[in-house]
């Protein structure tokens, strides 16, 4: 009886959320399955099933694959170096240093930014002769590099970006778990004579596992969820160096209107997404656990 | 963890060179907007200060109408965002019933499929509701988070039953056991909630860029991107000014609510 009243009280409470979830989550998901075998309707001509045409073009598809590959080192180089730099950020403001209030705000400042104006900041860096960096090398005899228009280094420059903005973020994680550990327990390991580095690997980092999971998780979706700084920097170039898979998805959709390729881009990118949740939850959890 | 002298000496200069690092893309980009153009890449200490590149950016863009945009589009969202995300968290910690913790698990889904990937299929559905080019449109696709369902769910999970019974002996109804006791208590993970929300929605681009086509809707992230590249070609005092001034807002509320906002973002992350 007491089941049945939860069931209905929580009908009426979940309403709300289950209509939006259903509107602009779970039903595009499905059609934008159903529209991935279909062709894209242009005018008059509805659109007709034409089974995995779509992604047999999207595998023979060079623009693909080069934004996958991209996306894919974009991920393997953001993703480690920043969580790194944000374990390090951490530990340093853990520590107890002078003015750590200050550095803690200016590490984490780049967080509060919205991308597109990281982006504006970061192209006056790159210019060819009069930015920034280009300045800061003259003197060496390195000078005249075009970071974002060759397509060499454009793709390293979105990386360093990606770094700056989400290092801080990451790091506030890290923080919040390290003032979790109990002192008593880094002491008891201090009067065995453990040094600060055995105290790390041994104590700490073990300690952290599960926010490391938390923040991987985080910064993977990032990965594939971001890519203001590609349409405010290069729109995917020069010559596709700087394209990433989402951002393939934005053009082909709203410059070219192939909604039905689209379509088979995101079901692409959603089976990454559905792939990396699968090895995240299943694989790491237990290695946390187990250790 | 006990450090000897030197090592302390070692770990401050480090600490402090990375955040000198860290903070100078952003003073470059002050000094160049607060400059005249010709001290662009003249570091000179006595360069005459002006506000004239603001004054200037602040004229050739609507940016008053953009601030008023994203200003509605945050307050919308969040007052949205709170009641569904309460109701039902509400729902999933107090009410358990037969397949809840699998309707939340097919929930946590939004985590990870976020609006953005569905971009092309949500343009559809927006558009055929009519409401292409309006602020709720912006707002739409985040409503029923489920990052906000999954904190608050904790927050309540936390409250001690003898409260939620007390409240109920004295005759109140669900609502009002959830409006006396639950949300009061979980005060906390709402503000943590909330800012870590302005956040987010100050900083969205790609959806808002995708939905809104005039400067009557457009969120200021979305104006700073049509200012900076079809107007100006690369007048850098320009572009770096209205790029600040787009900031301004948020980086003064962080820099003054600092405490809450870290400690917001920590929070949001341990749960």
């Amino acid at each position: 009886m007491k089941v049945s009243r939860n069931a209905a009280v929580s009908a009426l409470l979940l309403l709300p959320a289950a209509v939006l979830l259903i509107a602009f989550t779970f039903y595009p998901t499905v059609a934008t399955l159903i529209d991935s075998l279909h062709s894209t309707p242009r005018g008059r001509r509805p659109a007709t099933f034409v089974g995995l045409e779509n992604f047999e073009t999207m595998i023979a598809d060079p623009i693909f694959r080069r934004a996958m590959v991209n996306n894919m080192l974009y991920a393997l180089v953001t993703i480690p170096v920043s969580m790194g730099l944000a374990l390090a950020m951490a530990l340093l403001v853990n520590a107890r240093i002078a003015g750590r209030g200050f550095v803690r705000l200016a590490y984490f400042t780049p967080t509060i930014l919205p991308m597109i104006a990281v982006a504006n900041i970061w192209m006056f860096f790159y210019a060819p002769d009069y930015g920034l960096i280009d300045q800061f090398l003259r003197p060496f005899g390195l000078g005249g590099n075009n970071w974002l228009g060759s397509p060499g280094t454009a793709l390293w420059a979105l990386i360093v970006i990606t770094i700056w903005k989400m290092a801080g973020f990451f790091m506030i994680f890290y923080l919040a778990a390290l003032q979790q550990i109990p002192p008593t327990l880094l002491e008891a390991a201090a009067l065995e004579g453990a040094s600060y580095w055995q105290r790390l690997r041994r104590v700490v980092l073990p300690l952290l596992m599960p926010t490391t999971l938390f923040i991987s998780v985080n910064a993977v979706i990032e990965a594939f969820r971001l890519v203001d700084h590609v349409i405010a920097l290069t729109r995917g170039g020069p010559n596709n160096s700087t394209q990433l898979l989402l951002h393939y998805i934005y053009q082909v959709a709203f410059n070219f209107w192939d909604t039905a390729y689209a379509a088979a881009l995101s079901v692409a990118l959603l089976a990454i997404l559905a792939l990396i949740a699968l090895v995240q939850f299943g694989v790491l959890d237990k290695r946390i656990h187990y250790r | 963890m006990k450090q000897g002298r030197s090592e302390r000496v070692v770990v401050t200069a480090i600490a402090w060179a990375l955040g000198l690092l860290w903070v100078l893309p952003l003073l470059y980009a002050i000094w160049t907007a607060t400059h005249p153009p010709q001290y662009l890449a003249r570091l000179d200490l006595f360069a005459p200060l002006t506000l004239e590149n603001f004054v200037r950016v602040w004229n050739a863009a609507p940016f008053d109408r953009y601030f008023v945009n994203t200003f509605m589009l945050i307050a919308f969202v969040v007052i949205c965002q709170f009641v569904i995300c309460t109701l039902a968290a509400y729902a999933f910690a107090v009410f358990p019933f037969r397949g809840s913790e699998a309707l939340f698990m097919l929930v946590l889904i939004q985590m990870m499929v976020m609006p953005e990937v569905l971009l092309v299929r949500n343009y559809a559905t927006i558009s055929r509701m009519g409401l292409l080019d309006t602020i709720p449109a912006i707002a739409l696709p985040y409503l029923a988070s489920a990052f906000g369902i999954f904190l608050f769910r904790q927050a309540f999970k936390s409250v001690p039953k003898e409260l939620d019974e007390a409240a109920r002996m004295e005759g109140a109804g669900p609502l009002q056991v959830l409006w006396r006791v639950y949300v009061p208590l979980a005060r906390p993970t709402y503000l943590a909630y909330g800012l870590v929300m302005v956040a987010y929605h100050w900083n969205n681009f790609l959806w808002p860029l995708v939905v809104t086509n005039s400067a009557s809707t457009r969120p200021v992230t979305v104006g700073l991107q049509v200012f900076s590249t079809v107007e100006q070609g690369i007048d850098w005092p320009t572009v770096t000014a209205a790029t600040l001034l787009s900031v301004a807002p948020l980086l003064v509320a962080f820099l003054i609510f600092q405490r809450q906002f870290v400690q917001s973002f920590m929070r949001a992350g341990i749960r």
